[in-house]
């Protein structure tokens, strides 16, 4: 749940300055089915907390696979559809490796450990979930969980308020304070406080949200661009 | 009914994950609203739960429709939760990613970049405002989600401890 923010950072970086391949790192090869099956299910197993940071450090540092350039690409493409991202980055960096065969065993090793994981959960919870013991600890837990989500929020809406650097008076004349810090807003924060009201506090169906705010998103961006 | 409510998860799912911008976090108050609030599949509790567990578990955000799927629909109910989750996104994308890479760098591809950060943030922070609102019944829970936010938010520390603290608070009865 912390990826978004880790990227974002991680994205600029790299789209900045991008890191000179090391000379002394064998080329990469290929990986067959197999290898995109486990390493995906390495992934999938370590990684607590989102499986972003588990996910790059294998491709990029452990198995070269691909260019830290190539994979904030690669993630910002999967960010940007909907879907559960490393699951998108799964399917296609397998296909990219191995064709649609190489995607289904990307995918496969990436929601195979947690299918069986989960359901054991599940049938344990079934079972205990009404327990005294394991009620209070799951109360301490979701409201932890809650907070760490809040704190995620945060850390990705910041970003969004900061004002865009001041645009050059095309008059030469001096402009009211009011119509200065106009002109440097963004629709991006007006936006995103947008949906969280309609889909957070007054819980309207996500279909019709989406179906107004993506395009009215688009607009706004496009018209102060 | 069993079939019924197979057929429901699997299109409310389905639905959701092609709607949902932004991961796993950003379809949960969808989520939250169809098994809570309109298929009255479980109570607050249970979600909280649900989403408790699939946080402090090691593995992916969204695992949590698994706990949900069996809950709903036993092992068959996991099976297509998941599926419906996570298999038509993946199509997509495998699409996508070749007209991708065809209109980097063009002004429509990053406008559309830029308006849809806004809404998938959004989407988290209404996810924060339902699992605050699931969870934190009494005050001290409240406490306990305002520090684990403070902590996750100015401190580098490791999210596991605020687990188990949180966890050994509420095992302490303080919840």
């Amino acid at each position: 749940m912390r990826d978004s923010t880790a990227d974002s950072s991680a994205a600029s970086n790299a789209s900045s300055s991008p890191v000179p391949p090391s000379p002394q790192q064998p080329p990469p090869r290929i990986p067959t089915h197999a290898d995109l099956f486990w390493a995906f299910f390495k992934i999938a197993i370590s990684g607590f907390g989102g499986a972003l940071p588990w996910t790059r450090r294998m491709f990029v540092e452990q198995k070269a696979w691909m260019t830290p350039q190539e994979f904030n690409d690669a993630y910002a493409l999967c960010q940007f559809l909907p879907g559960p991202n490393i699951v998108n980055l799964a399917a296609v960096f397998g296909a990219r490796m191995r064709g649609a065969t190489g995607a289904l065993a990307a995918w496969l090793g990436f929601l195979g450990p947690p299918f069986v994981i989960m359901s054991t959960v599940g049938v344990l919870y079934a079972r205990y979930g009404d327990a005294e013991t394991l009620r209070k600890i799951l109360g301490g837990l979701a409201a932890a969980a809650a907070g760490l989500m809040i704190a995620t929020f945060v850390r990705m809406a910041e970003p969004l308020f900061r004002l865009r650097a001041a645009a050059t008076s095309e008059q030469g004349g001096v402009r009211s304070l009011g119509a200065q810090l106009g002109a440097r807003l963004t629709p991006q924060p007006f936006v995103m406080l947008a949906v969280v009201a309609a889909i957070g506090l007054f819980r309207w169906p996500l279909l019709w949200v989406m179906a107004v705010v993506v395009p009215a998103s688009i607009l706004l961006t496009w018209w102060r661009r | 009914m069993k079939d019924d409510i197979l057929f429901t998860l699997a299109v409310q799912f389905m639905i959701m994950s092609l709607l949902a911008l932004g991961g796993a976090n950003a379809v949960l108050p969808e989520v939250h609203r169809q098994a809570v609030e309109v298929g009255q599949w479980m109570s607050e509790r249970q979600f909280a739960d649900f989403f408790a567990i699939s946080q402090a578990a090691p593995g992916p955000n969204v695992q949590i429709v698994v706990l949900i799927g069996y809950h709903v629909g036993g092992l068959l109910g996991a099976a297509v939760a998941m599926l419906a989750m996570c298999g038509p996104t993946a199509v997509l994308a495998l699409f996508f990613a070749r007209a991708w890479d065809r209109f980097k760098d063009t002004l429509w591809r990053n406008t559309v970049q830029a308006a849809l950060v806004p809404i998938s943030v959004g989407l988290v922070g209404a996810t924060a405002v339902v699992l605050t609102r699931a969870a934190d019944t009494t005050w001290a829970a409240a406490g306990i989600t305002a520090a684990s936010a403070a902590t996750t938010f100015f401190t580098r520390w490791n999210p596991l401890y605020v687990f188990v603290v949180a966890g050994v608070l509420g095992l302490a009865g303080l919840v």
